[in-house]
């Protein structure tokens, strides 16, 4: 019972989220604020983690590939469906859920533990569109973020498979470029919009919602990780199953 | 003026206003006042639109906010200011800007006339030089006088303070209820106090409300409240022994 009122209270959300708006010189600088809390400020890990995971990718396609009939531009092309397809859009999200989702789930929750919330209110300021709305418009921007880590991701396997001897730098370019299907990219992209929505939606419900003290405020963080988590796995299965699965 | 007419609230099972009927004076300090528990805080927060009442009716000059729609409620918060217990500033902002955030969100001066306006009330809460420090980096008291300069930056008709002494040290505390007393009289407002603080209502209560277990049951002012007979006022004064060592001296001198 108190998940389908959850669930009715996350629609109700989003509903006020986009009723009653903010002035709009206000907004525009809370998105610019956002842009730089949520998606700049998150590109080093998503560089770091991207470049490495790339790495190991192709050094594992290569030593599992044993038969030497396979070509080595098996390493490139293998790199690139891992990277692009599963790991930057889902896997990234996955750490985008921990660091980004923590943070808009903390911030929201203090902010209600120390009556700011009840500020806005009072003041006439639909807290929710305040709150939240600029966050959503900071998270359109997280494909960029998925490029980023799908470029690093290719660029890292190349730098392991090329330095660590399991081969030349045509043969993988030549596999990254093999059997290249455009359409790919574009369940990738669709994908990422559903995550970045789950990512500012679900952390900002989690904390706007909370009720108690600083404790309350850690273990709503908590939730909004395995919530923001579980939603995100949940969306990748079924938009795999629509738009891959033909 | 703010007129509370038969006001119910209740949290589940549980009522805790039982038709609360009182008026709340413009140009005085309004104390509502009780034990923890009493309904003081629900009370406020029916009066600040955060509570909907199940029952009864709160006007706001010849206005109920019952019979408003959504524009005129939002036009009515404008007009409202707030002092909450824990300063309620924006951490994310410095002073300044938390000062400033009534003027940003509903006035379209230029920002050298709102910097203007943002000092003005600064040095009128006796701060300045804090303009750039975030609320993190000041005391206590200080958040508690930036929260009465945002409150009253963009001029309002009512003033809501809930509990403002709460964490303050004894000279701090009468330095805030002091302040509030002299904006309310200098801007001519509604100005609603919710304490338990019997150093407040001594101070400034001009027209005190006392709650108990969700009822009103005594209204008069800072004067009458040590003259009256009413054995719930006694209780809840004398619960103090400093008070009570005041009324046997008193009671001693005749």
């Amino acid at each position: 019972m108190k998940y389908i009122q959850d669930i009715g209270s996350y629609f109700l959300m989003l509903k006020k989220v986009f009723g009653s708006f903010t002035k709009t010189s206000v907004l525009r600088h809370l998105i610019f604020k956002e842009i730089n809390d949520l998606i700049i400020s998150s590109l080093g890990i998503v560089a770091f983690i991207s470049f490495f995971v790339g790495g190991v990718v192709a050094i594992q396609t290569a030593l599992n590939m044993t038969n030497p009939i396979i070509p080595d531009s098996l390493i490139g092309f293998a790199t690139r469906q891992s990277v692009i397809l599963e790991f930057a859009p889902t896997f990234i999200s996955i750490i985008m859920a921990g660091k980004v989702g923590s943070f808009i789930t903390s911030s929201i929750g203090s902010m209600r533990v120390t009556e700011q919330i009840d500020a806005l209110e009072v003041m006439g300021i639909n807290s929710l569109n305040y709150l939240v709305f600029p966050k959503i418009v900071a998270l359109m921007f997280y494909p960029f973020v998925i490029v980023l880590s799908m470029f690093l991701g290719v660029l890292g396997g190349w730098f392991a498979g090329v330095y660590g001897g399991f081969t030349s730098s045509s043969a993988f370019i030549q596999g990254v470029q093999e059997d290249f299907i455009p359409y790919q990219l574009f369940y990738a992209f669709f994908k990422t919009f559903v995550f970045a929505f789950i990512l500012a939606t679900v952390p900002s419900w989690q904390g706007f919602y909370m009720k108690g003290g600083s404790l309350e405020v850690g273990k709503a963080s908590t939730n909004s990780f395995v919530w923001t988590s579980v939603l995100i796995i949940a969306a990748n299965y079924v938009i795999t199953q629509l738009l891959l699965s033909t | 003026m703010i007129r509370v007419e038969d006001v119910h609230k209740s949290f589940g099972e549980e009522e805790i206003l039982k038709g609360i009927t009182t008026e709340f004076v413009k140009g005085k300090t309004n104390l509502i006042i009780g034990q923890s528990g009493s309904g003081k805080t629900v009370l406020l927060k029916c009066l600040i639109g955060l509570f909907k009442p199940e029952q009864g009716r709160i006007y706001y000059e010849e206005n109920a906010i019952q019979d408003m729609d959504d524009e005129q409620q939002r036009q009515l918060r404008e007009e409202i200011g707030m002092l909450f217990q824990g300063g309620a500033l924006f951490d994310s902002m410095n002073i300044e800007e938390n000062v400033m955030f009534p003027l940003r969100m509903f006035t379209k001066q230029k920002k050298a006339d709102m910097v203007a306006r943002v000092n003005e009330v600064l040095k009128r809460v006796n701060l300045e030089n804090v303009n750039k420090k975030f609320p993190a980096e000041i005391s206590g008291g200080m958040q508690k006088r930036v929260s009465i300069a945002r409150a009253i930056v963009n001029k309002p008709k009512f003033l809501f303070c809930d509990e403002p002494n709460s964490g303050l040290d004894p000279k701090t505390a009468t330095l805030i209820d002091t302040l509030i007393q002299e904006i309310t009289h200098e801007y001519d407002i509604t100005t609603v106090v919710v304490t338990h603080d019997m150093n407040s209502v001594m101070e400034i209560g001009e027209n005190v409300v006392l709650l108990k277990n969700g009822k009103l049951v005594w209204q008069g002012n800072n004067q009458q409240i040590f003259k009256t007979d009413n054995e719930d006022v006694t209780n809840f004064v004398y619960s103090s022994d400093l008070f009570k060592k005041i009324r046997d001296v008193q009671l001693k001198e005749g």
